[in-house]
């Protein structure tokens, strides 16, 4: 029975969970990371255009920066998918994985326009706008109540479940687009109520976006005071660090599932609101415009805090509006913004190991 | 018997093995031990005496400090359970490491090293051959979850010898089982003996000892007190040998005073996820103004019956509450946490599972502190003034050490973590409170922090419940103690006039030998 | 007429396959890749641009060189994807959910950047690219199969892609059912720690089966440039085919062999509206939610019914650090 023994070598790097990071070292490491990203989608950018890397970043803050008009673009984007972003919070506070936010706020819309183009003629404005926005608040709670539900009662996979959500939702909406097109047949429904504007949110200080920015902004303060300060978001909090320690408390998890995503699919829905009724004033599959996920990962990279997702919304739309401009001023195609958020993001993903983890080389070992 | 001429080298010697893990005692002191082929030998000791530490050494899983581990007398590094597989050495762990949808054979042939095809078929006749030599009986081909606890451990066993262990390991393996299982399983242990085989098994129930093993060695404390042949042994020289000599702690205890029924249980069972009786027929009374201590080996259902008590439990039986002011009734079955504290009863308790269960790791102290009240007063919104001037009073008076009262509970030492748990606990002015294993994993200072605001409490009138592992603890803190074996109550003992062995005695007592244990009321 | 539809379903189907069998082996390791969309996209695109550099430098094309190079074009590219996606969640322990979106974002940007640049390169007014000619050969089909009537229209007429595909996930099934390699990934997936402590290298399986499961799901995306569209690769144009895939892999209860009759069944839902007679077109919109709404209550009859082999594997999108046990 000889046995060969081998020489095992220590790794030449171990990773060791932190104990504690510093604020300002950890902000410091994300900091370095979109620097880093920056500097990447440079490169990248230099490649596909052979342009002076200063000057496409001259570019990018242009896009922005550059009019007025363009910041006001900016804002609304920045508006549009913080909404978002908050609605999948309580969510995810919750470590419940509602990937399904483009499909709530679809559907919110689709509930607002519904109102709209059915009840345009018929209501008086300001009843017209409180039952859309009952309408819409309560479309997009039902569709984040219904795989809650399942969750909760018979833990069917809700990552899975919300994700198909979607797509029934963008269904739907291709559906009644059809039904509803103007004209007939063409697939499109064009501007609801172009000449009374039966619905349409109304604007305030002669600015285009004003009121969808006050009301996500009011919204970001409304749900960070009840996530940190309510007995709801506490609950909230504790459910989802431990479900154990929820049932020692004698709180019902299941309770607590179903009135968050409630809360969940409300505030997505109310986004469906605002690109209806407060921008767009029509509607498509195209309504939502992928901000259903871009949201998960600026909820994601602000931990899940709303004041910090403001400025993480701010750096994709901002990131967003540049590349944009990247594009029309070299000539490229528009897609090239989505590479650039991707790669920022995957930097900002790959910073936060940095955040947790500590890497620590073999020591030099005598004997 | 083939190995067991291999002659006089044992097929396993320790010799001096040490561990100590950072910021606690020694697991592990000096330890020597061995065992032949076709011997089983026993290790026996209470709680903590270290024995699955070491056990953990032999399978690779710990690295020692100190000392020397032979295999059939050459000496051998145990870095990884892999290479403690390729010494032949098998390991059954008390908590099974199966896959819950794989059969039986799956699991069984899932470790080993080999490529290409599975022959799933050849791989159930392999496992069938094996069964068939030691009289398992098992269906190579049933999914792990549709099998009791019995069949589990088999597979377990089965996959240590398809793999061709000639040392098994087995820690705690009768924990689980029902009598009449524990018989088949020593049968087939003796089987396997005969067969050439070593093998060590831990436990700490002496009739189990005496009936199956040829040698057995004691732990105490991390030290090896003694290794004795079965044969020329007894049950109390056992006891003695296992539970040491009384340590004098001269913690401060008081006579009870003025004693009032306060919480009656009465015919408490419950059963596991898995249909097993974890609790059969409890009963017993806790007074006002007194420390009611229960011991018993881990897992004897000590988790259970505090849960039960405090709803989180499904339980059948009574638990009934007497108020102290009016003397009125309550009866505190079938009742959430929440309905309990609705009914006006001041139940406290401190779970064993300080950061999975009493307090959330990633909150902060006073988010933490408000855990059990957040929900009292008006409003939606939280009351965070009251919870942040009694965190600062408890990191003050107990003495926590934290960098703030906003630290999250996670980052602070074992001992502060308890402190805070149970500060919060006492703070809610119990009339009932619940501690398990309060000072588990504490030293000494922290230790005595507890013991004192139990006996403060104590001393104010609150019926105490102490679940603790060291007996010596036991025996000076609590005035009486409920002694659980295997879900049933082998006895209520008054904890001044009893010894550490009459403990022990109860701990290990087959329950099957002794019917009908010591009535309720003490 | 049925047996076109039939045809035309297996057509459709044949990308979901791919998908949903790489999609399979990945989420068997317990790695839940959202990114599968994204890294379909970057499988067609990787071959659109091995043709079409291919095209633009030979005078004459080789038929093996032109299938070739596309072939391992769009491989690389996944397989890059593929890495990326392993780098991110097994090495560097991100959340699985977060980058899988990332990587659909990224991947569908890259699809739709390059197929637009290179449309303007081809000097095309619209962005889309034409590459008819290596499309032809990847169209190949068996010569006799139209002499066979039905059974040679539905069996028979296919590209070989298409058939790969089938016996990718024949293979598939067979590796994870009846080898010693599948069974140890299953186990990865299942619980990771427990395949540690019976030896098991678990981040060599997850990066293994992440990869090998990208580079299935590439063919796909390169599939329906190649073989469905002729060649023609419109900016958006796969659709949400990448998510339906992922739909497939719940209704074939992650089995891969499952996914065959299970890709069919989707591609024919997906398509069955244009075999209805006097359906409207907001009638065909609600017909193509039809796998979606079947994928949910499978979902939920699984889920119900507890049957512990239709559920996803336990460690389903959960990160696995030995030491945080």
């Amino acid at each position: 029975m000889a046995k060969v023994e081998h020489k095992v070598k220590e790794p030449l790097i171990h990773i060791v969970k932190r104990s504690r990071i510093t604020i300002w070292k950890a902000w410091l490491i994300r900091i370095a990371a979109v620097a880093l990203a920056l500097v990447v989608s440079g490169i990248v950018a230099y490649l596909v255009t052979s342009e002076n890397p200063l000057r496409i970043y001259a570019v990018i803050i242009d896009g922005t920066f550059g009019t007025s008009r363009r910041f006001w673009g900016m804002l609304q984007n920045l508006a549009m998918l913080l909404c978002v972003s908050l609605g999948v919070t309580p969510a995810f506070r919750m470590r419940f994985w509602n990937i399904g936010a483009e499909g709530q706020v679809l559907i919110g819309g689709l509930a607002c326009a519904a109102c709209m183009i059915l009840f345009g003629d018929k209501l008086p404005n300001a009843v017209l706008i409180l039952v859309m926005i009952i309408a819409s608040l309560a479309a997009g709670a039902i569709w984040a109540f219904i795989p809650a539900f399942f969750r909760a009662n018979w833990n069917t996979n809700e990552t899975l479940f919300t994700l198909m959500m979607n797509y029934i939702a963008i269904q739907l909406v291709s559906f009644f687009t059809y039904k509803w097109s103007v004209p007939k047949g063409s697939g499109q429904i064009g501007v609801i109520n172009r000449t009374t504007h039966a619905g349409w949110l109304p604007v305030i200080a002669g600015k285009n976006h004003l009121l969808n920015i006050i009301i996500v902004l009011v919204l970001t303060l409304v749900l960070y005071v009840y996530l940190w300060y309510s007995r709801q978001g506490y609950e909230i909090a504790v459910v989802g660090e431990s479900e154990n320690t929820a049932r020692y408390i004698g709180l019902s998890v299941k309770k607590v599932i179903l009135r968050t995503m409630l809360i969940s699919g409300a505030v997505c829905g109310l986004t469906g609101l605002l690109l209806v009724a407060g921008t767009d004033h029509t509607i498509s599959r195209e309504t939502a415009a992928g901000r259903g996920f871009t949201a998960i990962m600026v909820a994601w990279l602000a931990k899940f805090n709303p004041l910090v997702m403001l400025l993480t919304s701010f750096l994709i739309a901002f990131l967003e509006k540049g590349s944009t401009e990247i594009s029309t001023t070299f000539g490229l195609n528009e897609s090239f913004s989505d590479i650039i958020t991707g790669i920022i993001i995957f930097f900002i993903i790959g910073s936060e190991f940095f955040i947790q983890y500590q890497l620590k080389f073999r020591e030099k070992e005598e004997k | 018997m083939t190995k067991a001429q291999q002659g006089k080298v044992p097929a396993l010697r320790l010799e001096g093995i040490t561990k100590e893990f950072v910021g606690k005692v020694k697991a592990n002191d000096n330890i020597n031990l061995s065992v032949d082929h076709g011997q089983i030998l026993s290790v026996l000791g209470e709680n903590g005496s270290g024995k699955t530490t070491l056990m953990n050494i032999i399978a690779g899983i710990y690295f020692p400090d100190h000392g020397h581990i032979y295999i059939d007398g050459e000496e051998v590094v145990m870095r990884s359970p892999k290479d403690a597989l390729r010494h032949n050495i098998g390991m059954i762990h008390q908590h099974f490491k199966l896959i819950d949808i794989f059969s039986a054979t799956e699991n069984i042939v899932l470790g080993l090293d080999e490529k290409g095809r599975l022959d799933m078929k050849q791989c159930v006749n392999r496992v069938k051959e094996i069964a068939t030599q030691y009289g398992f009986e098992i269906d190579p081909e049933k999914k792990i979850y549709e099998m009791s606890v019995s069949e589990k451990q088999t597979v377990e066993i089965i996959k240590v010898l398809y793999r061709g262990a000639d040392i098994l390991i087995l820690d705690e393996p009768t924990a689980v089982l029902t009598p009449q299982e524990t018989e088949k399983l020593f049968n087939i242990l003796r089987k396997m003996r005969d067969d050439g085989k070593a093998i060590i098994i831990i436990t700490h129930k002496l009739h189990e000892v005496l009936s199956l093993s040829d040698r057995v060695t004691v732990l105490c404390k991390g030290r090896n007190v003694g290794t004795v042949t079965t044969a020329e042994t007894n049950e109390t020289e056992l006891t003695e040998f296992m539970v040491g000599k009384k340590v004098m702690l001269n913690i401060n205890r008081t006579m009870p005073r003025d004693p009032k029924p306060r919480l009656l249980v009465k015919n408490l069972s419950c059963k596991d996820v898995e249909g097993l009786e974890v609790l059969k027929d409890i009963s017993f009374t806790v007074n006002s103004g007194e420390i009611f201590g229960i011991a018993g080996v881990a897992g004897s259902g000590q988790r259970e019956l505090l849960e039960g008590i405090a709803g989180l439990q499904k339980c059948e039986g009574e638990v009934v509450y007497l108020d102290p002011k009016t003397g009125e009734a309550k009866d505190l079955q079938k009742k959430t946490p929440l309905q309990i504290q609705e009914l006006g009863v001041r139940l406290s308790f401190v779970p064993e599972d300080r950061l999975g269960m009493g307090l959330v790791g990633n909150m902060s102290i006073v988010d933490n502190v408000m855990l059990r009240s957040y929900n009292k007063g008006k409003g939606i919104f939280l009351h965070r003034s009251a919870p942040t001037e009694l965190a600062d009073k408890i990191i003050k008076e107990l003495e926590v050490v934290t960098p703030g009262k906003s630290t999250p509970v996670r980052r602070l030492s074992g001992g502060n973590v308890q402190k805070v748990l149970v500060g919060r606990e006492i703070a809610a002015s119990p009339t009932v409170l619940m501690t398990a294993y309060p000072v588990r994993g504490l030293d000494i200072n922290a230790s005595y922090t507890i013991y004192n605001l139990l006996n403060k409490q104590k001393e104010g009138g609150t019926a105490v419940v102490f679940v603790g592992e060291d007996l010596d603890v036991l025996l000076e803190l609590c005035d009486r103690i409920l002694v659980l074996c295997s879900g049933k109550v082998t006895g209520i003992v008054d904890a001044r006039t009893t010894t550490k062995a009459e403990l022990g005695r109860l701990m290990t007592q087959n329950t099957n030998d002794k019917d009908g244990a010591s009535d309720g009321q003490g | 007429m049925w047996a076109a539809f039939i045809r035309r379903a297996i057509m459709q189907g044949i990308p979901l396959l791919y998908g949903s069998t790489g999609e399979i082996l990945t989420e068997k390791s317990g790695n839940l890749n959202l990114g599968i969309p994204g890294i379909m996209y970057v499988g067609g695109i990787g071959g659109v641009i091995g043709a079409f550099l291919y095209e633009q430098h030979a005078s004459t094309l080789n038929p093996l060189l032109a299938v070739l190079i596309p072939l391992l074009c769009s491989m690389l590219g996944s397989l890059l994807m593929g890495l990326l996606y392993c780098f991110l969640t097994v090495t560097m322990r991100a959340n699985q959910n977060v980058t899988g979106l990332a990587m659909t974002t990224f991947g569908v940007g890259v699809g739709n950047f390059y197929g637009g640049s290179l449309a303007k390169l081809a000097g095309s007014d619209v962005p889309s690219i034409n590459l008819t000619a290596t499309s032809s050969y990847f169209r190949a089909s068996l010569p006799f199969a139209e002499k066979l009537g039905w059974f040679g229209e539905i069996f028979l007429s296919h590209s070989f892609l298409a058939y790969l595909a089938i016996i990718m996930a024949l293979v598939s099934s067979f590796f994870l059912v009846k080898t010693h390699s599948g069974l140890r990934l299953r186990a990865v997936g299942e619980s990771p720690a427990t395949a540690d402590a019976a030896g098991v290298n678990v981040a060599r399986y997850k990066y293994f089966a992440t990869c090998i499961g990208s580079v299935i799901a590439g063919l796909g995306g390169l599939y329906y440039v190649m073989d469905y569209a002729n060649g023609v690769w419109s900016n958006d144009g796969f659709g949400d085919r990448g998510w339906l895939a992922i739909a497939l892999v719940i209704f074939a209860v992650w089995k891969p062999n499952y996914s065959i009759l299970g890709s069919i069944l989707f591609g024919g839902l997906y398509i069955v509206h244009n075999y209805i007679p006097n359906l409207d077109v907001s009638g065909q919109e609600l017909f193509k939610m039809l796998p979606y709404v079947v994928t949910i209550l499978f979902l939920i009859v699984t889920s119900i019914g507890k049957k512990r082999e239709a559920q996803p594997p336990a460690s389903l999108g959960l990160p696995y650090f030995r030491e945080d046990r």
